[in-house]
């Protein structure tokens, strides 16, 4: 608990036609000067505003909401309080929560903590502490089932991994701070600095990689591979004609690319296609094969793309590993015999008309079902991944002031800071557990 | 009524001292009571006072007016600020003693305080009226009437020695035990175990061969220990060092079946950062050695403790071991090592006075509470001794320190919090505070509320508030003192040109030494350099300094949330049974407290919280 500014959802996430934000703090109102147009001086407590709200850095429309600001004492916590109604999407209320987290001050509320405030505040009475208690069990029985799922696999490892390993750290520098006398080795000290680098390269990089955040911003890439006459521009155009084409025909980095920037079924999607596959005969070419593969592996999804009638789907085979998500598609299905159909279809191939606009949608459902899929899976607990990312941050920022050039007492107080900061999602950093690694490690005592 | 007092002390050791003196300042008329005053303030293991987080603590001691800084700066023989080359938080100040001498020094303090009265008996037992504790019994069967009791038994309660399977009854080597206190304990229906200790054997210092040993000496610039000492006089002796090898070793580990600790003759836990010779070489068989030094007793004596190897060996074990080592070929054995082990109250039992929960009036300090240490033990006494005098006077109210004012805070917090299962000694690393917490500033932390409980002396009182006063007046100075940029480069200090830099600003760059500083401003030079120095801690710990305040603010909230002492936890909707007994168990008085419980949930917290705020 500290006093910082804290924000919420306060309502199911996913499963509301309307999602209501809150913010309750000292700085709440800065809500409005960072993600509105609406002036400090303007705001009526009590009254509600209906206005577009913004992305803190990109300055983007996120939503038109309906938002109330309450000044403090004269709200639920006591404190000063916005609360934002805004629609209940996945995506509205993931960009919300993504621009509010980073309004300086702010941090995503722990469980119970808005009751908490307006007890110190002293804003509740008997009757609501009565329903306070089941309000508690509620909130922890529900952490507990989120902590379940989430922290049972590799997620909770890793960051008990950088814990554990910190924790050792500071065990290293707490027993050159406590027994002077004890010949901890000078060298186990200095060799700290190149431990705590190793971990906040871990960090950034787990930060960084975190990728269906990035692509939900971004959008996913997918890219149209094949040979030169399989039609992949006309199964672009096919695809931009059934969607709302955000940006079309951005200039690619070789002649032959052209991209499509396409919202499926509120995902967005970058399409791409490379130059043709097999026609390596000159040097120019050569090099634009090269750039097909490497794009190819790169790509969040593959359409590979060939001619049903003078083709066959195994000419990808080199370019399909087990790492790549991909669709086999087959055009010019209007023109192939109902055996070759047949085989297509047996070898797991989708086909369409690209002339024909035929089948199109089959392409789409796919790359639909494919994103949901990712998507529920690392967000189902968008909640507390955010958690996460704010202690992993946390735990950074104290982990870069990190030097031995200052005092030793000072690094040590960067590293009992960034313990304490994983400590927030994978349990509490105890002095024992430090005293425990100290004791046997070294040999302390006269 | 004769044999009538406020308070009875029990016991006549670093925490029966700091007691009983505490008891008396606060104006309550003590007795302390001792099976032998020629051993008052006896140093039973380690002739040394303070080190890391131990001087925090008796610079905390001497800042609420206790014993212990002035007594050892006035016995000391070897004084050493540890960590010199660290910063000031994890400095801490250590010091030899005169074994003789720091008793003789102790037991005339004693006897120059007022209030006080000493008397020789051993404590059989309590005398109870109405079921309430009103005196204790002695061995011949008198009694002394108090309205309360501070115990301070050391190893002394049930203490049985070992030296390998040799046993013998006593707290102390060539003393008794005292026997009949613990069933009296039990029976009130206190929660009790036993723990381990031990002392090395004593060396004759004329038969060791000095000449081939390294020496350890102590610092050219002694620092006392008491803000009231100005300058440390007594003359300055070195120790030796010496070290295991693996000759040392292949006997010990030969002899592993006939040490005490080993065959199970032992139960008790022992610390594991003051560990056994054996211990260290079943936990790290790795190591080929192990250093040893050679602390001498005193000035006038040949005695010489050999501190790092304790060992509950067999005496001829012991003595072909020690044998081994260089400069202890022929190295006479005064006194062989031996473990001891005695009966502790769980601290759990204990609230944050010190105080026996289940008995009003009752105190307990030192090693009765699961600790270790002359220090840890004269803190508790200093604590239990003030709260015994207020609460035999009803005065209604009652003293504690909280963790963000001192390691006294830290250390009884830990106890009834979190229980012991080993003897508890003092790390700077149990505080959360540790910038704040220091040994160089324990009298801004502490005397002021010394002072209102009525422990500290005017005179002190008057030190104290100049000093605060001029550091106060000299922070400001550097505060609003500016210095102009191209001053700040001609020192050849780099500066960024964001904003007007005060002289208290230059002092928290990395590596400015007071002399720089004293070239921008040759007013400084006359500043004392324990004012200067407050300034410039504040200043180099800046950053670091706030976010600890903003800790301590949050802090507070919760400690300030007071729980009512007659609370049914099982009123409490939404806590399970398991909650339901730990706090039942600890009974905390705050919220915070509540929270630091081992075990306890934050929505348990939570629960408890909504149902005080409103109950």
């Amino acid at each position: 608990m500290d006093n910082k500014t804290i924000y919420a959802l306060s309502t199911v996430f996913g499963k509301s036609g309307v999602a209501v934000f809150r913010i309750s703090g000292k700085s709440a109102f800065n809500f409005f000067t960072e993600m509105t147009e609406l002036k400090l001086s303007k705001i009526e407590p009590r009254k509600m505003y209906f206005l577009p709200i913004f992305d803190v850095d990109s300055r983007e429309t996120l939503d038109k909401c309906m938002v109330v600001a309450f000044k403090a004492p004269h709200s639920f916590t006591g404190e000063d309080t916005v609360e934002i109604n805004c629609h209940g999407s996945k995506a509205v209320i993931r960009s919300v929560s993504n621009s509010l987290s980073k309004i300086k001050g702010f941090r995503l509320a722990e469980a119970g903590e808005f009751s908490r405030r307006s007890f110190y505040n002293g804003k509740m009475d008997l009757t609501e502490a009565d329903g306070l208690a089941d309000l508690i069990d509620a909130e922890t029985r529900l952490q507990q089932e989120v902590a379940l799922k989430q922290m049972s696999g590799t997620l909770f490892n890793l960051y008990e991994d950088w814990r554990s390993r910190l924790v050792s750290l500071l065990s290293y520098v707490e027993a050159y701070i406590d027994f002077p006398d004890e010949n901890i080795p000078q060298e186990t000290v200095l060799k700290l600095e190149n431990n705590v680098f190793k971990i906040v390269e871990e960090i950034e990089n787990h930060i960084a990689i975190n990728k269906v955040e990035e692509r939900l911003r971004d959008g996913f890439q997918v890219v149209i591979s094949g040979p030169t006459n399989a039609g992949k521009s006309s199964l672009i155009n096919a695809i931009v004609k059934r969607n709302i084409a955000i940006v079309s025909d951005i200039a690619g980095t070789t002649r032959d690319v052209i991209e499509a920037y396409v919202d499926i079924k509120g995902f967005p999607v970058i399409f791409s296609d490379t130059a043709g596959l097999r026609d390596a005969n000159d040097e120019i070419e050569k090099i634009g094969i090269d750039l097909a593969r490497k794009k190819i592996a790169e790509a969040d999804f593959n359409i590979f793309l060939f001619d049903a009638e003078n083709d066959s789907p195994e000419i990808f085979n080199e370019y399909i590993t087990e790492k790549n998500n991909y669709l086999l598609v087959g055009n010019k299905s209007d023109i192939i015999t109902v055996e070759k159909r047949d085989e297509l279809i047996q070898k797991g191939c989708v086909l369409i008309s690209a002339k024909h606009n035929e089948n199109i949608e089959a392409i789409i459902d796919a790359l639909f079902n494919y994103f949901i899929d990712i998507y529920s899976s690392s967000s189902a607990h968008l909640i507390t991944r955010q958690r996460y990312k704010e202690a992993l941050e946390e735990c950074l920022c104290n982990l870069k002031r990190f030097n031995l050039s200052k005092e030793i007492e000072l690094s040590a107080e960067d590293l009992r800071l960034a313990c304490r900061a994983i400590g927030k999602i994978t349990g509490r950093v105890e002095v024992d557990e430090i005293l425990d690694k100290i004791f046997s490690s070294f040999c302390i005592g006269k | 009524m004769e044999g009538l007092y406020d308070v009875i002390v029990v016991g006549g050791g670093h925490a029966g001292c700091e007691a009983c003196a505490a008891s008396a300042r606060v104006g309550a008329k003590t007795l302390l009571l001792t099976h032998k005053i020629s051993t008052i303030g006896e140093m039973s293991c380690n002739p040394a006072i303070g080190g890391l987080g131990k001087g925090h603590l008796v610079r905390e001691i001497d800042a609420m007016d206790g014993l212990m800084a002035k007594v050892i700066d006035k016995a000391g023989i070897q004084f050493r600020m540890l960590n010199l080359s660290k910063g000031p938080a994890v400095r801490g100040p250590r010091a030899q003693a005169d074994r003789s001498l720091y008793k003789k020094y102790m037991q005339q303090a004693l006897i120059e305080t007022k209030n006080l009265t000493i008397e020789e008996a051993a404590v059989e037992g309590f005398v109870l009226k109405d079921n309430k504790l009103n005196g204790v019994l002695l061995a011949d069967g008198q009694k002394r009437y108090a309205k309360a009791i501070v115990l301070t038994t050391g190893t002394f309660l049930n203490g049985v020695m070992f030296t390998g399977h040799q046993t013998t009854i006593g707290g102390r080597i060539g003393e008794i035990s005292c026997t009949g206190i613990t069933p009296y304990l039990k029976q009130m229906g206190l929660k009790m175990g036993r723990l381990k200790t031990g002392t090395p054997s004593r060396l004759n210092a004329d038969t060791i061969d000095w000449s081939v040993l390294e020496r350890q000496s102590g610092d050219k610039n002694p620092q006392a220990f008491s803000f009231l000492t100005d300058k440390i006089t007594n003359k300055q002796i070195d120790c030796g060092i010496t070290s295991t090898n693996e000759q040392t070793h292949k006997i010990i580990r030969e002899n592993f079946s006939k040490c005490a600790l080993f065959s199970g003759l032992i139960t008790g836990k022992g610390p594991r950062y003051c560990p056994s010779i054996e211990d260290k070489l079943v936990r790290f068989a790795d190591r080929t050695s192990h250093q040893i030094f050679l602390e001498p007793e005193g000035y006038d004596t040949n005695v010489i403790y050999p501190n790092g190897i304790s060992t509950s060996l067999p005496a001829d074990v012991q003595s072909d071991f020690i044998h081994t080592m260089q400069g202890l070929e022929n190295v006479e054995i005064m006194q062989f090592a031996y473990a001891i082990e005695y009966d502790f109250v769980d601290p759990q039992e204990l609230n944050h006075c010190l105080g026996v929960k289940k008995i009003p009036g009752l105190y307990l300090a030192g090693q009765i509470n699961g600790t270790t240490g002359y220090e840890e033990a004269g803190a508790q006494g200093l604590l239990a001794g003030i709260n015994a005098a207020l609460y035999a006077k009803n005065s209604g109210k009652e003293f504690y320190v909280d963790r963000s004012q001192g390691y006294i805070g830290v250390m009884v917090d830990d106890l009834i919090t979190k229980g012991v299962d080993e003897p508890y000694r003092m790390f700077t690393s149990r505080s959360e505070y540790r910038l704040l917490l220091r040994a160089d500033n324990a009298d801004a932390r502490l005397t002021e509320i010394g002072y209102n409980i009525g422990c500290v002396s005017d005179e002190r009182y008057a030190v104290y508030k100049e000093k605060m006063q001029k550091i106060q007046s000299f922070n400001k100075y550097c505060e609003n003192k500016i210095i102009s940029y191209a001053d700040i480069e001609n020192q050849g200090l780099s500066v960024k040109h964001n904003g007007k830099k005060s002289l208290k600003d230059i002092m928290s760059y990395p590596n400015v030494s007071r002399e720089t500083i004293e070239n921008f401003d040759s007013e400084i030079k006359k500043i004392d350099n324990k004012i200067y120095e407050q300034v410039e801690i504040d200043a180099k710990y800046s950053g670091y300094l706030k976010r600890e305040y903003e800790d301590i603010e949050i802090f507070k909230r919760d400690e300030n949330l007071k729980i009512r002492e007659d609370i049914d936890y099982n009123k409490i909707g939404g806590l399970s049974t398991e909650m339901v007994q730990r706090f039942t168990r600890v009974k905390p008085k705050t919220i915070g407290e509540a929270s630091r419980i081992t075990g306890v949930t934050p929505a348990a917290v939570t629960a408890l919280l909504g149902y005080i705020k409103n109950a």
